[in-house]
């Protein structure tokens, strides 16, 4: 039997907002336990929640970026039930009017081909604490800094058929709430959190078979273990007369396995309805005009810009584009006058290279993009050549400062006198009279071993070009 | 000094009759000596009550006083008092203090009042009688074989047995209204939104609104002086300015346009009541006020829809109280459901668990709909009832409870016929409106209320209503025997 993978997700994204959703409290990570919970977050008795408006921004820049219908007006409710780190007995959450309705995303498939995925909706919440199973004796232990933090759930459409799919659809997810500025995407810190929804029916069949939920996903290589887990787990369960049960499983990364965590049945009746404390939110036609203006370029638009600005193969215009940070290094690397197309080599190549051996993020890169700049164009006008850049690149790493005191330090300079060149390549063929007979015989390759000749003469600094050049006129002369 | 009124208070103390220590220390000893037969406050707070009354005499000698400066009050045990007792008449909060002020109780402060303690309630503010108090009932002063009213029976027993100036109440589905007939003071709901919920232990989050009960409009225009206003800490707090509302008491009432509701004066409704508010309604016309007759025909909506609307919220709102951070937990809980039953079932007296049951069943899956949302939508007929009639009328006039207070016991037993001493209170909280009640002919010996209900905003309106009426009447000047 040939079965066909199911996939959707929901992500939380935690949103980069200074204070909580509905109080003053910080939202900074790491503090110690409940220090950053005040009256509100702890749903003391008497107190009332205010809307911070940031979030709002925040969400109407996701729903602009997948082109959502944003409501007009949308409505908080009450998520009910009760646990140690819901302090009100409730989440604030949004239910039946969601601040983001339909949009979509498109993402790019391995073989070039791009898929668009419909995003159902994303609404705004309130995140709860957290407990802490274990260092208590046998008590749990509650720390509700988290409370009240920010959360952005966008809820995907069914639409991924593969593990793949899904994996590109939560990363190019998370590349947009980056680049929108409005989550820090931090997966360890559980600032972007993946559950994810799969299932599998048989090839042809048009009815979607039982679905499991998983959660506890907090990388993008666990998402894929886990659903790969997950996806034998089911069809074996299928092929040996089983039946999948709608439950949620949890990933254990360490056993690399999902189990199950609650079913159906045990499944809550949150008894959602709209908050009396709140407002419904409604947004006008000028706030959105507003936030419409205020939008960032998107990767996507960054990308075709930078294929038709910049000329660069469509490859390189999406590896530059995959951050923020390095798009924006690209072009301050060209803005100095350097080619772009070299630009994009040196970015994507040697120094992503040396970033990655040396485990650097590309804001703490020895080699600022005006350094970088500098060096390429010493290329570009010859002063030096390509592989010597080289050299010169891993001295400004060094912090022996910028291309042009390299160069004249080490003396790295280009010949491109034509007559020194001409002066050196007499030389050469003088003292290889054996090799000009065989090479002058048809044995063309041989101009390799002259131009090493050549360039070992002048510690590779003639130029290339014209050492090639020169010496092909000579030796055919 | 206890019979005068906060203005006469204020003139008194600002012309050095008295001061206001003197005057906390009277109310003090009135507390020791009257309140327990009455158990009208939860918690007296004499130490902070004088110090607060000495610094408002520093306030009066440098001419800095307002009109509430070194004014004795009660507040309701449902507002957060920092530091002191909020027990929301609950065992729940019974070892709860509360680490702030509510918006109310700080507005209060600010103007310099004086607060003597915390008065007795209806647990989480559910009754209409004052016996569902942990504390135990409130007896009324009028008659102490009987109930007070409820939710705020401790803080309209405490104005009637002069043991405060005046008192702070909050009112869901008619807490200030009811109790301030039966005890024969004068109590205002103001408008949802007027003042601010931030700090008032919520029951259901979109009808409970504080106000002030008084021995007199005059006395209710300076408090909700203090209390109203926009507050950026309440949502749902309305960003509207504030009237004076004292200089609109004298306005006259000539051409003045009353609504009677026929609804209102039909089955259930005690003859000698009617009589009693038909004698005020003859009085305003005699003030240059006419009279029509109105209906509000969803009128019947009222009771069915609030013990959906009301309970759905508290049910959510009363989640908080689990036993993890405030407030009563269990002895040595086995497992967290336990813990969660334990401190819930033991916490929670007999009324709260019933509005939490109901409240639940109404918001669950297959329910909603039958009962949520038809509420939601039978809400919006009652309120349409009301918009229709202020297109004609000005005020609205009518009993504000079926009968005079009734006896200790007499219904505890009944919810049902509990629920219905509010017909007529509960459909202002639904439509967000404005209510007082003042007292008017007593039938046998017992207060009776009338209510007047204004449009959105127009508390001025029935300050003003009401005043008029307080004075050509002495009723609101009536001691009840053993606490003049």
């Amino acid at each position: 039997m040939q079965w066909e993978t199911v996939i959707g997700l929901e992500i939380h994204a935690q949103l980069a907002t200074r204070s909580k959703i509905f109080s003053g409290a910080s939202t900074a990570y790491g503090a110690d336990a409940n220090t950053q919970a005040c009256i509100i977050d702890l749903g003391f008795p008497g107190v009332l929640p205010v809307l911070n408006e940031a979030a709002v921004d925040m969400a109407l820049k996701f729903g602009i970026a997948v082109n959502s219908e944003i409501a007009s007006r949308s409505v908080f409710a009450r998520k009910n039930y009760f646990y140690p780190d819901l302090p009100k007995g409730y989440q604030i959450s949004q239910f039946e009017l969601p601040i983001v309705g339909k949009g979509s995303i498109s993402i790019d498939l391995e073989e070039g081909s791009q898929k668009v995925i419909g995003i159902t909706r994303a609404h705004l919440e309130e995140d709860a604490g957290k407990s802490l199973h274990e260092d208590f004796h046998g008590m749990s232990g509650i720390d509700l800094n988290r409370t009240g933090t920010p959360l952005l759930e966008i809820v995907s459409e069914p639409d991924m058929r593969s593990i793949k799919e899904a994996v590109a659809y939560a990363r190019k997810i998370h590349q947009l709430v980056v680049y929108l500025g409005i989550c820090d995407g931090n997966m360890q810190e559980g600032s972007f959190r993946v559950d994810a929804n799969i299932s599998i029916r048989p090839l042809g069949q048009e009815a979607f078979g039982t679905r499991t939920e998983l959660k506890n996903i907090n990388s993008f290589r666990f998402m894929e273990r886990a659903l790969n887990y997950e996806l034998e787990r089911q069809i074996d369960l299928m092929e040996g007369g089983g039946e999948v049960v709608q439950e949620t499983r949890l990933y254990d990364a360490d056993r690399d396995e999902t189990r199950s965590m609650r079913s159906k049945e045990e499944a809550n009746d949150y008894r959602y309805f709209p908050d009396p404390d709140l407002l419904p939110v409604e947004i006008s036609e000028e706030r959105l005009q507003r936030a419409r203006q205020a939008m960032p370029e998107l990767p996507d638009q960054k990308r075709q810009r930078f294929e038709t600005e910049y000329r660069l193969s469509s490859a390189d215009a999406l590896t530059l584009t995959q951050s923020r940070a390095l798009a924006d290094y690209f072009e301050l690397v060209v803005a100095t006058g350097a080619d772009a197309k070299m630009t994009a080599n040196w970015v994507t190549v040697e120094l992503a290279g040396a970033l990655n051996k040396a485990g650097l993020d590309l804001s703490q890169s020895p080699v600022r993009p005006k350094q970088l700049g500098g060096l390429l164009q010493r290329i570009a006008d010859n002063t030096i050549s390509g592989k010597l850049a080289k050299q010169v690149f891993e001295a400004i790493w060094n912090g022996e400062g910028d291309a042009d005191s390299v160069i004249e330090a080490k003396g790295l300079k280009q010949i491109t006198d034509s007559g020194e060149i001409e002066k050196i390549i007499d030389e050469v063929i003088a003292a290889n009279p054996k090799q000009v007979e065989q090479f002058r015989a048809g044995k063309d390759k041989l101009l390799g071993f002259f131009v090493g000749q050549v360039m070992k003469q002048t510690q590779g600094k003639a130029n290339p070009g014209q050492v090639n050049e020169i010496l092909l006129a000579k030796l055919k002369g | 000094m206890h019979s005068k009124s906060i203005a006469e208070l204020g003139a008194a103390m600002r012309a050095g009759e008295f001061t206001s220590v003197e005057l906390t220390r009277h109310f003090i000893d009135r507390i020791d000596r009257l309140n327990g037969e009455l158990n009208a406050l939860i918690t007296a707070t004499p130490e902070q009550a004088l110090a607060e009354a000495e610094a408002a005499d520093r306030a009066i000698q440098s001419g800095k006083a307002g009109p509430l400066t070194g004014i004795p009050l009660v507040q309701k045990d449902i507002f957060c008092t920092r530091g002191v007792k909020t027990s929301c008449g609950s065992r729940m909060l019974d070892n709860f203090v509360s680490p702030y002020d509510a918006t109310v109780v700080e507005r209060l402060k600010q103007a310099g009042a004086v607060s003597l303690g915390k008065a007795n309630m209806d647990e989480f503010a559910m009754g209409s009688s004052n016996e569902t108090s942990y504390y135990g009932p409130v007896r009324n002063p009028w008659d102490r074989g009987r109930v007070p009213g409820g939710s705020s029976g401790g803080s309209a027993a405490a104005v009637a047995a002069r043991l405060a100036a005046a008192a702070t109440g909050t009112d869901t589905g008619g807490s200030i209204r009811q109790p301030a007939a039966l005890c024969g003071i004068t109590g205002l709901k103001p408008t949802y939104g007027r003042v601010s919920r931030y700090g008032m232990i919520a029951f259901a989050s979109s009808l409970d609104q504080a106000g002030p009960m008084t021995r007199s409009a005059e006395d209710a225009a300076l408090m909700l002086q203090a209390m109203a206003g926009f507050d950026p800490k309440d949502s749902t707090c309305a960003d509207q300015a504030v009237p004076d509302y004292s200089a609109m008491l004298n306005d006259s009432l000539q051409g003045l346009k009353i609504g009677l509701p026929r609804e209102y004066f039909y089955e259930g409704l005690d003859s000698d009541v009617t009589a009693s508010i038909e004698e005020a309604i003859d009085l305003y016309k005699q003030l240059g006020a006419e009279v029509v007759e109105i209906s509000l025909p969803n009128s019947g909506l009222a009771v069915p829809t609030y013990y959906v609307v009301a309970p759905a919220e508290c049910s959510s709102n009363l989640s908080r109280f689990d036993g993890v951070r405030f407030g009563y937990r269990c002895d040595d809980p086995k497992d967290l459901e336990d813990l969660y039953k334990r401190t819930r079932g033991e916490g929670f007296g007999a009324e709260v668990k019933r509005r939490i049951l109901i409240g639940t069943y109404a918001l669950s899956a297959g329910y909603y709909d039958a009962y949520y949302l038809k509420a939601q939508k039978t809400r919006h007929l009652i309120s349409d009832d009301f918009k229709h009639a202020f297109e004609t009328v000005d005020v609205i006039m009518g009993p504000t409870a079926p009968t005079p207070a009734f006896a200790l016991g007499e219904k505890v037993d009944d919810p049902v016929t509990m629920y219905l001493n509010d017909i007529y209170t509960i459909a202002t909280n639904l439509a967000g409106l404005p209510g007082i009640s003042i007292p008017v002919r007593a039938v046998d010996g017992l207060p009776v209320g009338l209510q007047i209900i204004g449009n959105y905003f127009n508390e001025g309106k029935l300050l003003n209503a009401a005043h008029r009426y307080q004075s050509e009447t002495d009723w609101h000047r009536q001691i009840p025997e053993g606490f003049a």
